[in-house]
């Protein structure tokens, strides 16, 4: 269970426990009308499906703080929609779903560090490490002659994720992309 | 940001700021509105329902508003008076509410809450003269404009076009408190200034009931882009009703566990003393903020509050 919380305390970006699920409050005003009482107005998003609503709470509410960790896991493999993933201290076991991992699904390699959110102990998603590095496993051969700055060609890497990046690149090439964006950002010399 | 930067940064606004105020002062000294200073630290602040005087120390509050010692002077036969002043109220924090902030309140003797209204425009054009917004400005998307037609809703039109039921005693506090915000307040005071006015009896404060219809007080808010910019009224004289009032939100407090003040006892004395006045507050930051188009109130002071009461 996590701490009780008054209304008072409501601010933007804290995350509560509401009908048993985490929710992060993702906008937060507060009102008081005329000579009326001191109201919170809160847009709240569930960590877990993502379904924000919109609530309005008074003084003598109160909450209950989500109680939720971060830890440094490990991608080991994926079998159909199910992700595994170890905790690197623990050697604990976690899965999660393909809607649980989201657009990482793109970036997930072997090995890769990443850290995850548990809600009372179990995973409801992971963070990314801003950058990862991904090998090409498909690359038509850039058009000879076009030296149009700027110009991009589609290219598939070993996770199925297409992108775009400058025709120059090669099958094989190992390239650095950025999580955030999905974009490339240059070649790693190996 | 360095301290130097955001404060620098602030410059524009404040200038603005210090532009408005002069203007507001010049245009209550053509009125001819007498400046008054009365205590910032007192005994016994105005007992509020929805409202938490900050303790001072000993015995002492932090004043919520300079209203009872203004009433007092009143009471002694001033006829028109004014006051800058900052009010304390713990807790209040948001994008339009600092726990300390500025007011400015006014009282005119013989009059209803009609005449202030009247101030109102006066004071609003003043300050968009001094603003330089006096053609009319954006500001959060939409165009505000003092010269356009000032709306003029009671509280039972406001409800039942905008929240869809009108209210009636025995109020249902938290459903009024919940639409006001919600419903009402968001669609009030495009592009000119909205006066909203004859609130629930519930709701009145230290105001008077009205006497054409003693289901209403004779309160009015000044509203201006969904913003609350000021509360008026005709003030409620009979001392005996006064202080069943401070009485009966006392009790309320206490069954609340919120903390109680004490009966403010001069006031309540002074009262016999006073014959029919109204008065009004209005906030300057958010004026201010509305001038400047500011989103938040921490624009336009140069030190938001530090301390969270």
């Amino acid at each position: 269970m996590g701490s009780t919380l008054t209304a008072g305390e409501l601010r933007k970006g804290l995350k509560l426990e509401i009908d048993g699920d985490p929710y992060l409050i993702v906008d937060f005003e507060f009102s008081k009308p005329g000579k009326g009482q001191a109201l919170y107005r809160c847009r709240l998003r569930n960590m877990i499906n993502g379904t924000q609503f919109d609530r309005t709470y008074r003084s003598g509410d109160k909450f209950t703080a989500a109680d939720l960790e971060e830890q440094e896991m490990q991608f080991l493999y994926r079998q159909g929609d199910a992700f595994h993933f170890m905790n690197n201290t623990t050697y604990e076991q976690y899965e999660l779903s393909q809607d649980q991992v989201g657009d990482a699904v793109n970036f997930l390699t072997e090995n890769l560090a990443v850290s995850s959110l548990l809600y009372q102990g179990r995973p409801i998603g992971i963070t990314l490490p801003n950058f990862v590095e991904l090998r090409v496993v498909q690359a038509d051969p850039g058009i000879k002659g076009d030296t149009a700055a700027g110009a991009t060609k589609p290219v598939t890497m070993e996770t199925g994720y297409v992108v775009q990046v400058p025709l120059f690149i090669e099958e094989g090439e190992l390239l650095k992309l950025d999580t955030r964006t999905g974009n490339y950002v240059e070649r790693v010399k190996s | 940001m360095t301290e130097q930067a955001i404060l620098a940064a602030r410059r524009p606004a404040l200038e603005m700021r210090c532009r408005v105020i002069s203007a507001l002062r010049a245009f209550l000294d053509r009125q001819g509105f007498l400046e008054v200073q009365t205590p910032v630290l007192t005994a016994a602040p105005a007992p509020e329902l929805h409202i938490d005087a900050v303790p001072a120390g000993g015995s002492g509050f932090l004043i919520t508003s300079p209203e009872l010692y203004m009433k007092r002077l009143m009471a002694a036969g001033y006829e028109r008076i004014c006051q800058f002043t900052p009010v304390f109220r713990a807790g209040e924090r948001g994008r339009r509410h600092h726990p300390e902030f500025a007011l400015l309140e006014w009282y005119r003797l013989g009059s209803d809450y009609t005449a202030l209204q009247e101030d109102c425009r006066g004071l609003l054009r003043a300050a968009c003269g001094a603003a330089g917004r006096l053609a009319g400005w954006s500001h959060g998307g939409h165009f505000l404009d003092v010269e356009a037609e000032w709306q003029h809703l009671t509280v039972r039109e406001a409800f039942s076009r905008f929240a869809g039921w009108e209210p009636h005693d025995p109020l249902d506090e938290d459903r009024f408190d919940l639409d006001m915000v919600e419903k009402v307040e968001p669609q009030l005071g495009y592009p000119a200034p909205c006066i909203l006015s004859d609130y629930p009896a519930s709701q009145a404060a230290l105001a008077r009931l009205s006497p054409r219809d003693p289901a209403v007080a004779e309160r009015f808010e000044l509203y201006w882009a969904g913003v609350e910019l000021a509360n008026g009224f005709s003030e409620l004289t009979d001392p005996r009703e006064q202080r069943e009032r401070f009485e009966a939100v006392i009790r309320e407090r206490r069954r609340r566990g919120r903390p109680v003040t004490p009966l403010p006892l001069e006031f309540l004395e002074s009262l016999s003393h006073l014959t029919p006045c109204a008065g009004i507050a209005l906030g300057v930051d958010r004026l201010v903020m509305l001038l400047a188009s500011a989103d938040h109130i921490d624009q336009v002071v140069a030190f938001p509050p530090e301390v969270v009461t």
